[in-house]
C-alpha cells in the first residue's frame, strides 16, 4: 500500500516510492521507451501514465521478469551495450512475444520502433526477438 | 588462443537484463536534496536582474544560487562560469540553481525565479564568428587562465588556432593537374545517450567530498574540482556506477561542479543534479558543428599532391574540450591518404551555441565527411573509380602523417586491405549504380577514414588484481563500463595471459577513484590498449609472485614452473603443482606455518613517445597509432520524391586483433547506426536568437528499430605490436565513414553535390532547386 | 512528475462528468477532461499545460463504445488508438491512426485525445472528415449529435464544459476505397510533413490533409479542383495546390515550399491509387 500524489506518474511512483529502478527515465516525454512496463500484459510508457490510472491494473516491471527466454536471448545475442534502454526494450519485446507470438517483420518493427537504443545497431535486438519468436 | 577472440558473455549481462544494473540516478536517499537548474531561454543576452523572492517562499527550498562569482572553469581555457554571471552565452546555460528537499519543490521554485534579460547580438555560426566585425562571445578572452597549448586571439572569437604546415604547398599545386575545392557546413547536434547526465555531491564533516557521477572521466572530476576550487585532491572521492552511454558526451566535467557548489551551499548535505532530456540536449555539452573548406590537387594518375584545408569548428559558448577536438581534427586533417604537401588551419570558434564536447570519433567523423566528399568530387573530375582513387592514395607504412609522424607496420592499420575487402563484400565491381525503374535507383557510395587518439602525452592507466580464497581473481581497473564491454575484454586479456577460465575472473564494474588505480578517461578507444597493457603487466606481477611461493613449496626453480588452469605446476610434470587457492592467500604448510601472504598484482601503463605539436608547423607525435577503415553504403533513391533508404552499410575495420567477436561486431554496428543517424537526420535547428528549436527526442530523432540498414562488417587483422594481443581501437571507426559514404552515394543518385548535413530529403530538394 | 498538484476525479456517467466540470469550474479550478492524458503529462512537465482538477472520463461506458450499430460504426472517444487498430472497424482510420507517434504510445493516446489535442497534426480526425461522420458531444445542455464537418473547423469547436463522447460513421464510407500516406522529414519516426488521407465515393475523391497548415482540414475548394475531370491530371493537382488554405507550416520539420513539393507528389499518388489514372 502506497500513497501517491495524483500528479505522480507511474514511473516516478515505481522508482521513488517502490524502489523499482529498472524502469528508466530517458525523456519523461513518451519518446524513448526506456521506462516501458507492461500493463495487463501490454506495453506502456510509464512516464505517460499517472500512478492513479494504474489502480486495479496488473503492472509488470522488469523486476518481475525472471529467466524469461527474451532475457536470455538478449544476453546471448549481445542485444545490449550500456544497458540503459534494456529494461524498457525487454518489456516491450516480452509483451510482443506474449501478445503476438506469430508476429511478422512488419509487426515486430511496428512494436519495437517505440524504443530507442543508442548503442546497438538494432540488428542484435532483432536477432534476439526473432530467436524467441521462432521457438514459440 | 583460448579466450581471446571468443564471444565471451559480458560480465554484467544478467544485471542489465534484469533491471538490477544501477546508474547514478538510481541511487537516491531520503536525505538527498534536489538541485534544479534555471536555464537561459536565449543564445546571447545580458542578465539585467534575477528576482528570487517568489522562489524563496516555496516550502522546502534550502538555497538558491545565482550571480555568484565562483572561480571560472574549463579544461584548456578557464572561460566558463559554473553558473552564468553578467551574461548568458548560450540557450540552456545555467543562470540559477535551486536546492530543495524534493524535485517538485525545486522545480516549482525554479519556475518562480524571474530573470530579466537584455538581448545581445547572436553569433550563430562559426563562419559568422570568424568575420572581422562579428559580435564577441568573450570580450576578455585574452585574460583567461589557460593551458600552454591554447591561444585565444583577443578581440576575436578565435579560441584556438592549430596550424599544419607540411611540405611545400606551391610545389604541390604545380604538380597537380586537377584541382577541386568545396565548402561544407553542418550545425552542432547531440550525443543523445539514453541515460541523461546526473551527478550527486556530498561534503562530509572531515572535508571529504563524495561525488557520484555518470561520467567517462571520474578521475578528471577529481582533478578538476581540486584545480578549480583548491580542494585537496585526496579528499575528493568519485564513484561511477554503470554509465548509460557516453560517446564522448560524458567526458567533460559539468554537473559535478554544480553538485559540488550546491552541496557546499547547504552545509555539505547530499545534492543531486539530474538532467532532464531537454537540459541534457542543450545545457550539457553537445556534438560539435563544422564549417570547412577543402582544396585538393592531384596529378594525372590521380595521386593527391596537395591539400589545403580550413576548419572552423563550432566550439560553442565555451571552449572546454573543443580545443582538443580542434587539434585532433588538424592532426588527421587529410584523411587516410598519403599527401606530401599539406596546409591546414583548424580554428576553434566561440559562438552562441551550446558548447561542444568530444563525440565518438573526436573530430574524425566530421572531417571524414568533408574530406571524403571532396575525394569523390576529385574522382569525378578525374573520371576515376571512387574506390580506386582511395586505393592508390591510401596511407601506408613509410608514409608520414600531416604532423610528420613516420608510419610503420605496427602504428598504422592496413587500409588497402580494408578497401580490398570492401570491394569484395560489397560486390563493388558489379557497378555503383543500378537502375530499378524510371523512378527508383540503387547507388553505392564509399569512403575511408583513419584516426589517432590525441590524448594527454602522459595519460596513465592502472590495474590491480587480488585473489579470493577459492583461487578466483578480482580485477580492478579505473575504466568505466559505458557500454562497450571493455571490462569483459580486460577479463579475457587476463584469462588468456594466465591461461585460466574467464569465469573465474571477477570484474569490479563500478569505479571508485579512492581505491582503484586511475584510468585516464574512458575515451578515444584507448580502453583496451591502455588498461589492457596495465592488466597484462599486473598478470606478469601475479605470475612472478605465484611462482615465488610455488617455487619454495614445490622446491623447484621458478624457471621450471608454468601457470595455467588456475595452477602453478612443473612444466615437465604438470601433476606436481599447486592450485591458486592454495597460494593466492599465502601457502600454509601442514604444520601450520605459512609463507607468502595474499598476492596482489599491480600493473600500469603510460603512453610513450608522444609530444605536443609545434605551434608553427604542427610537427609532433600526437597519438600512439592510426587505426583505419573503409566503408560502403547502398541507398535506394526515389528520383521523384527525392527520398531514400539506406539499404546496406558496410564497414571493414583493421581491428589488429578481434578480442571478443560479438562485442566487436556490436561496437562497429552500433557506431554505424549512430553515424547513419548523424548523417541523415540529427542536427540542432537554431533560430535567429540562437535557440535550439528541437531539444526533445520527439524532434531530435536518433535511429529507430527498422530504420537501420543491413550491416556488413568485416575485420582485417594487422596487429599493433605494442597493444594487447595486437588489438587496435575499434569503437569509433564504424561511425566515422557513414556520413561520407552516404553523402557520396546520394550525390551520385541525386546528381548534385551535397555538402551539408543532415542529408534529409529537403536538403536534396533545396540543392537541386538551387542548381536549376 | 508534474510540478503542480491537481484533484483527480473518475466519474462513471456522462452527467456526473459534466456536473463535476461545472462544479469545479465554479470553484476556479480550471478543470480538464482527461482521457489518455499524454498531453497534460508531457506539456504539464514543461509548464505548457496546467489544471487544478482532472476529470478522467475513461470509465464512462459511452466513451468506450466500439461497435457496429446498424449501418454505423460507433467509436468511443476514450478508445486507445491501438484498440481501434486492433478492432479494425474502419480501415482508413486504422491506417491513419497507426502512423501516429509509436505503437506503445498509441496504447495510451486515445481517439478523443488526439482529435482534441493542442498539437497541429491531430491526424486521427482526417478519416472522419472524409466520411462525413457525426460526433456525439455532451455538455451542460445534454447530448448533441453534430456533423463533424460543421464542428471541426481547424479544431473541434467545443464549448466550455463539453467533451467528445463518440463518433458515428456510416458503413458505406467505412467500406469505400481509400488511401492514407504519411511523409515525414526523414524515414519512419516523427511528426508529419504531410499526412494525406483520401476516400473515393460516387466517383469523386475526397482528401483531408494534416501537416500543411497548423490544423488538419478537408477543403471543398481543394476537392472541387481535384475532381475537375475536364482537366489533365497535372492541372487538377496544380488547381488543388492553388486553393490550399492558409497559413502554411514553415518550421524545423520542413519549409512551406518543401511541404508543397511533398504534397504535390502525394496528390499524384492519391489520384494514381483512387482515380485509376497513370501518374
Amino acid at each position: 500500500m502506497i500513497t501517491v500524489r495524483s500528479a505522480d506518474t507511474l514511473l516516478y511512483t515505481l522508482r521513488a516510492k517502490l524502489g523499482l529502478t529498472g524502469a528508466k527515465p530517458g525523456c519523461l516525454n513518451g519518446d524513448c521507451g526506456a521506462c516501458s512496463v507492461n500493463i495487463d500484459g501490454w506495453p506502456m510508457k510509464s512516464c505517460l501514465m499517472l500512478a492513479v490510472e494504474a489502480i486495479g491494473k496488473k503492472v509488470t516491471t522488469i523486476e518481475g521478469l525472471q529467466n524469461t527466454p527474451i532475457q536470455q536471448a538478449f544476453i546471448e545475442n549481445f542485444a545490449f551495450q550500456c544497458g540503459y534502454c534494456t529494461p524498457g526494450f525487454i518489456m516491450n519485446c516480452h509483451s510482443l512475444i506474449e501478445q503476438q507470438p506469430d508476429a511478422d517483420d512488419e509487426t515486430i518493427k511496428e512494436w519495437l520502433e517505440s524504443n530507442i537504443c543508442r548503442c546497438t545497431g538494432y540488428a542484435e535486438i532483432e536477432r534476439a526477438v526473432k530467436s524467441v519468436l521462432k521457438k514459440k | 588462443m583460448e579466450v581471446i577472440g571468443k564471444s565471451v558473455i559480458r560480465k554484467e549481462a544478467l544485471d542489465k537484463v534484469t533491471g538490477r544494473a544501477k546508474y547514478t540516478n538510481d541511487f537516491h536517499s531520503v536525505s538527498m536534496l534536489t538541485g534544479h537548474k534555471v536555464i537561459s531561454p536565449f543564445g546571447h543576452a545580458k542578465i539585467v536582474d534575477i528576482d528570487t523572492e517568489g522562489a524563496w517562499k516555496v516550502p522546502g527550498v534550502r538555497a538558491i544560487l545565482s550571480g555568484n562569482h565562483y572561480p571560472l572553469t574549463g579544461e584548456a581555457i578557464r572561460d566558463r562560469p559554473v553558473i552564468a554571471v553578467d551574461k548568458v552565452r548560450y540557450h540552456g546555460e545555467v543562470v540559477a540553481l535551486v536546492i530543495a528537499d524534493s524535485p517538485e519543490q525545486a522545480k516549482k521554485a525554479g519556475d518562480l525565479i524571474k530573470v530579466q534579460y537584455e538581448l545581445l547580438p547572436v553569433v550563430n555560426s562559426p563562419t559568422q564568428a570568424f568575420q572581422k566585425d562579428a559580435p564577441l562571445v568573450h570580450e576578455q578572452s585574452g585574460e583567461y587562465k589557460k593551458e600552454e597549448d591554447s591561444d585565444p586571439v583577443p578581440g576575436t572569437n578565435i579560441a584556438n588556432h592549430i596550424k599544419i604546415r607540411k611540405g611545400n604547398l606551391d610545389q604541390g599545386w604545380s604538380e597537380s593537374e586537377t584541382m577541386v575545392e568545396a565548402s561544407f557546413s553542418f550545425a552542432p547536434s547531440d550525443h543523445a545517450a539514453m541515460e541523461t547526465r546526473c551527478a550527486t555531491a556530498e561534503i562530509l564533516p572531515d572535508g571529504n567530498i563524495i561525488i557520484m557521477t555518470s561520467s567517462q572521466a571520474p578521475y578528471m572530476v577529481k582533478r578538476l574540482i581540486s584545480d578549480f576550487f583548491g580542494e585537496d585532491i585526496g579528499k575528493i572521492i568519485v564513484h561511477t556506477p554503470f554509465v548509460g552511454g557516453g560517446y564522448g558526451g560524458k567526458a567533460p566535467v559539468q554537473l559535478e561542479l554544480l553538485a559540488y557548489v550546491a552541496s557546499k551551499e547547504v552545509g555539505g548535505k547530499p545534492v543531486k543534479i539530474f538532467n532532464t532530456r531537454e537540459e541534457d540536449i542543450i545545457t550539457s555539452p553537445c556534438h560539435i558543428g563544422l564549417d570547412a573548406t577543402v582544396k585538393l590537387g592531384a596529378d594525372r594518375t590521380g595521386k593527391i599532391r596537395a591539400a589545403e584545408i580550413q576548419f572552423l569548428w563550432d566550439g560553442g559558448a565555451y571552449s572546454d574540450k573543443a580545443i582538443d577536438v580542434t587539434r585532433s581534427g588538424a592532426v588527421d586533417c587529410t584523411g587516410p591518404y598519403k599527401i606530401e604537401n599539406v596546409w591546414c588551419d583548424s580554428y576553434c570558434m566561440y559562438t552562441n551555441h551550446p558548447y561542444a564536447s568530444p563525440y565518438r570519433g573526436f573530430s574524425h567523423s566530421e572531417l571524414t565527411f568533408v574530406i571524403e566528399r571532396t575525394i569523390d568530387l576529385l574522382a569525378q573530375k578525374l573520371n576515376m573509380d571512387p574506390l580506386e582513387i582511395r586505393y592508390i592514395n591510401a596511407i601506408k607504412p613509410g608514409d608520414t602523417t600531416p604532423t610528420r609522424v613516420r608510419l610503420n607496420e605496427s602504428n598504422v592499420g592496413n587500409l588497402q586491405k580494408c578497401i580490398e575487402k570492401v570491394r569484395e563484400l560489397f560486390h563493388w565491381d558489379k557497378g555503383a549504380v543500378q537502375k530499378i525503374d524510371e523512378r527508383f535507383v540503387r547507388v553505392k557510395g564509399v569512403s575511408c577514414s583513419w584516426k589517432t587518439s590525441t590524448i594527454d602525452t602522459n595519460a596513465p592507466s592502472g590495474a590491480i588484481l587480488t585473489f579470493n580464497p577459492d583461487g578466483s581473481i578480482n580485477l580492478m581497473s579505473g575504466l568505466v563500463e559505458i557500454g562497450t564491454g571493455t571490462k569483459t575484454v580486460l577479463a579475457q586479456i587476463l584469462a588468456e595471459r594466465l591461461k585460466m577460465n574467464v569465469d573465474n575472473i571477477h570484474v569490479r564494474m563500478e569505479v571508485d577513484t579512492q581505491t582503484m588505480p586511475e584510468h585516464f578517461k574512458t575515451v578515444a578507444s584507448r580502453g583496451t590498449f591502455m588498461a589492457g597493457r596495465a592488466v597484462l603487466k599486473a598478470a606478469e606481477d601475479v605470475i612472478k609472485q605465484l611462482k615465488d611461493v610455488a617455487s619454495c613449496v614445490l622446491r623447484a626453480p621458478k624457471e621450471d614452473l608454468e601457470v595455467a588452469e588456475s595452477r602453478v605446476f612443473l612444466r615437465d610434470d604438470p601433476t606436481i603443482g599447486l592450485h591458486f587457492k592454495e597460494i593466492g592467500y599465502g601457502y600454509k604448510y601442514p604444520n601450520g606455518n605459512a609463507i607468502g601472504g595474499q598476492i596482489i598484482g599491480r600493473g600500469n601503463y603510460i603512453l610513450r613517445h608522444l609530444t605536443p605539436l609545434d605551434p608553427e608547423t604542427g610537427e609532433g607525435k600526437p597519438g600512439p597509432e592510426w587505426s583505419v577503415a573503409a566503408y560502403a553504403v547502398e541507398i535506394e533513391f526515389d528520383r521523384r520524391n527525392l527520398t531514400y533508404r539506406v539499404i546496406k552499410a558496410c564497414s571493414v575495420v583493421d581491428a589488429g586483433k578481434v578480442l571478443n567477436e560479438k562485442a566487436a561486431l556490436g561496437q562497429v554496428m552500433g557506431a554505424m547506426s549512430m553515424g547513419i543517424a548523424f548523417a541523415c537526420r540529427e542536427t540542432f535547428y537554431f533560430d535567429e536568437l540562437g535557440r535550439v528549436l528541437n531539444p526533445q527526442l520527439r524532434t531530435y530523432r536518433p535511429l529507430r528499430y527498422g530504420e537501420n540498414p543491413e550491416y556488413l562488417v568485416g575485420f582485417v587483422e594487422s596487429p599493433q605490436l605494442d597493444a594487447p594481443y595486437g588489438a587496435r581501437g575499434i569503437g569509433e571507426l564504424g561511425l566515422m565513414g557513414m556520413p561520407g559514404a552516404i553523402g557520396n552515394a546520394l550525390s551520385i543518385a541525386a546528381d548534385v553535390s551535397l555538402q551539408n548535413l543532415p542529408l534529409i530529403p529537403e536538403l536534396i530538394w533545396k540543392t537541386k532547386e538551387a542548381s536549376k | 512528475m508534474l510540478p503542480f498538484d491537481f484533484e483527480y476525479y473518475k466519474p462513471e456517467t456522462l452527467k456526473e462528468a459534466v456536473d463535476l466540470y461545472q462544479y469545479l469550474d465554479q470553484q476556479g479550478k480550471r478543470p480538464m477532461f482527461f482521457s489518455g492524458g499524454t498531453e497534460l503529462i508531457t506539456l504539464g512537465r514543461i509548464d505548457l499545460a496546467y489544471t487544478d482538477a482532472v476529470i478522467d472520463i475513461k470509465d464512462i461506458a459511452e466513451c468506450k463504445v466500439l461497435q457496429v450499430s446498424g449501418d454505423h460504426v460507433l467509436l468511443g472517444s476514450t478508445l486507445t488508438l491501438t484498440q481501434i487498430e486492433k478492432a479494425n472497424l474502419f480501415p482508413l482510420l486504422t491506417k491513419t491512426a497507426s502512423q501516429v507517434a509509436d505503437h506503445t504510445a498509441r496504447g495510451k493516446i486515445t481517439l478523443g485525445g488526439n482529435i482534441c489535442a493542442q498539437i497541429f497534426y491531430r491526424e486521427a480526425v482526417l478519416p472522419f472528415l472524409l466520411a462525413d461522420s457525426q460526433v456525439l458531444i455532451v455538455g451542460s445542455e445534454g447530448k448533441q449529435v453534430i456533423p463533424i464537418n460543421e464542428i471541426f473547423l481547424g479544431q473541434l469547436r467545443l464549448r466550455k464544459g463539453e467533451f467528445l463522447v463518440q463518433i458515428a460513421t456510416e458503413s458505406r464510407f467505412v467500406r469505400a476505397p481509400f488511401i492514407s500516406i504519411k511523409r515525414r522529414q526523414q524515414w519512419d519516426m516523427g511528426y508529419p510533413l504531410i499526412t494525406i488521407a483520401a476516400l473515393k465515393t460516387h466517383d469523386l475523391v475526397r482528401v483531408a490533409i494534416s501537416g500543411l497548415c497548423p490544423f488538419p482540414f478537408r477543403s471543398k475548394e481543394v476537392e472541387a479542383a481535384f475532381n475537375n475531370k475536364g482537366l489533365s491530371i497535372e492541372e487538377r493537382v496544380e488547381g488543388a495546390l492553388e486553393v490550399m488554405p492558409d497559413p502554411l507550416l514553415d518550421d524545423v520539420e520542413g519549409s512551406a515550399e518543401y511541404r508543397l513539393f511533398v504534397l504535390k507528389n502525394l496528390l499524384f499518388d492519391v489520384l494514381g491509387a483512387l482515380d485509376d489514372v497513370r501518374v
